[in-house]
């Protein structure tokens, strides 16, 4: 037995060889961890270029930052059980909260200067399962890929406008949703918005058969257009002010759930790119929304509509932005929640 | 109680080698999930949460042997701060293993996540939301993790240190099988 003090040459080649599985262990960890690596598109990176000209939205989300929540309940007809076991598909009526909200990462942006209007909504089911979404009103989403994303926030954050021009040649996708954002209908209100959830996820059945789908909620409200112009001549905060005053004065609000169904070759990848209007579809619901209250003290605050949040018998697809949503939603969740006391509550109903 | 075995129970031996190999795979994947947004995050996290409960299972098992079968002595001949190291580092090891996946679990519920695992076992929420305790949770979370990984690595280096220089037998004591040299010193 060697005794320490006097290593010998064999324990000074231990020594060496202990240091080298300390050294790689700790090197190996430090790659994993992403610090050795400063071109990987991390949540943190991300969320930095969400980070609006206002500054950083202290205790808000990090995009879609300006929200209001709702209330209300989920109707299934039992039409979605062909496509998906779910039990939120099952007929009968499930509780629903959701959040109606901007597509800007400023809490304090004036409506009529944000062109996408959002949903967040979880569906929960009898045993307590949980179902969320967020979705958005274009029929298509901007880019291809989760890098285009962030490479479309880089260039529309600069002052040069080559470098748009840059980006839309480097991400030709991005032409359409140029043309309904510059196109489509302003409306006055966000119950005259359908919602489309745009990314792909695999419905699988009783029979365990998987059907590629994306959804999009319908609304019963007539959409009536209304110029960018007039909207803002209707104040900063119309939208939210809007929607509480209808459920107020003229009850419930509806939109239908359709889901439609891929065929084999359609671009399941992609949220860019729509499937032909001939794809078969299916109404699967009606949500119907009760109840509006403000985000602050409202039960939306609490909530992450993380897009990966899913019940047995949805799953994601080969679609890569709800991987990619949820990791930066749930980063933002924490710095929000770390960052609570700059928006804080008014009730002190809540710890 | 067996007094004074030379080596672990092959049961605590074949725990302790099964949870290295998960204890390792999850601060790997705690480091690395959190650093991506491809899309294999969610399969790297669905496997962080799913294991996290299963070592919090198997360190409970782990530690009522511990308490029954006891543990072989150290070498009398180990300097005394070297004793009482051993002993500290194995209390936090047990303290980070059983706090880590707890730590994990509350900062989940304090965000209103549902926590569903593998095979859509779902885990209901102990704690209600709150931002204050989500904070705090998962800032401990996130620290005793790598403080966590850093005493791995000072108990492998530790491991290594009897194995190959003191070559005193404390080594053969966990190893799977038994290992000549240090066998005639712990006989």
């Amino acid at each position: 037995m060697n005794l320490p003090g006097k290593p010998s040459r064999s324990g000074l080649g231990s020594l060496v060889m202990i240091a080298a599985v300390l050294g790689g262990g700790a090197a190996a960890f430090a790659y994993t961890a992403g610090w050795l690596s400063p071109e990987r598109l991390t949540p943190a990176r991300m969320i930095a270029a969400l980070t609006p000209p206002s500054g950083v939205p202290l205790g808000h989300r990090r995009n879609h930052a300006k929200g209001i929540c709702f209330t209300g309940t989920f109707e299934a007809n039992g039409n979605g059980v062909e496509l998906s076991r779910a039990k939120v598909f099952e007929q009968g009526r499930y509780p629903a909260l959701g959040r109606f909200n901007l597509g800007t990462a400023d809490p304090n942006a004036v409506d009529a200067t944000v062109r996408v209007r959002g949903m967040g909504l979880q569906i929960t089911a009898a045993d307590g399962e949980a179902w969320r979404m967020a979705m958005i009103n274009p029929p298509f989403f901007a880019v291809s890929t989760p890098q285009a994303f962030h490479d479309l926030l880089i260039a529309s954050g600069k002052k040069d406008p080559e470098a748009m021009k840059a980006f839309i040649r480097a991400n030709p996708e991005f032409g359409p949703f140029a043309a309904w954002a510059k196109t489509a209908p302003w409306t006055g209100s966000y119950a005259e918005e359908p919602y489309h959830g745009l990314n792909s996820f695999v419905f699988t059945d009783a029979k365990g058969g998987d059907h590629t789908v994306r959804w999009s909620l319908l609304p019963s409200a007539r959409p009536v257009p209304i110029s960018q112009a007039d909207l803002e001549k209707r104040g900063p905060d119309y939208l939210e002010q809007e929607i509480t005053e209808r459920v107020r004065s003229a009850g419930p609000l509806r939109w239908t759930m359709v889901t439609t169904v891929a065929d084999p070759g359609d671009p399941t990848a992609d949220p860019s790119k729509p499937w032909p209007e001939t794809r078969r579809t299916v109404q699967v619901g009606t949500l119907i929304v009760q109840r509006i209250e403000p985000e602050r003290d409202g039960p939306c605050r609490d909530i992450n509509f993380d897009p990966a949040v899913l019940p047995q018998g949805i799953r994601v697809s080969d679609d890569p932005f709800p991987a990619a949503r949820s990791s930066v939603y749930r980063r933002s969740y924490d710095l929000r929640a770390a960052e609570a006391k700059d928006y804080p509550r008014t009730e002190a109903a809540k710890p | 109680m067996t007094t004074a075995p030379h080596r672990f129970a092959l049961i605590q031996r074949l725990l302790h080698w099964l949870m290295a190999v998960c204890i390792l795979a999850m601060l790997f994947i705690g480091a690395g999930m959190v650093a991506t947004i491809a899309p294999k995050y969610l399969p790297l996290i669905l496997l962080h949460k799913t294991l996290g409960v299963t070592l919090l299972v198997l360190v409970l098992i782990r530690l009522a042997l511990r308490l029954y079968y006891g543990a072989p002595p150290l070498p009398a001949d180990l300097p005394g701060a070297m004793q009482l190291g051993a002993r500290l580092s194995h209390q936090l090891l047990y303290g980070l293993m059983i706090a880590l996946p707890v730590l994990g679990l509350g900062m989940l519920w304090a965000a209103a996540y549902p926590v569903v695992l593998y095979g859509g076992i779902q885990i209901p929420p102990l704690l209600p939301q709150s931002d204050g305790v989500h904070t705090l949770l998962w800032n401990a979370h996130a620290y005793l993790g790598f403080a966590f990984f850093a005493l791995v690595l000072l108990h492998l280096a530790a491991g290594l240190f009897h194995a190959l220089i003191r070559r005193d037998g404390v080594f053969g004591t966990m190893a799977l099988l038994p290992l000549r040299d240090r066998m005639t010193r712990a006989e």
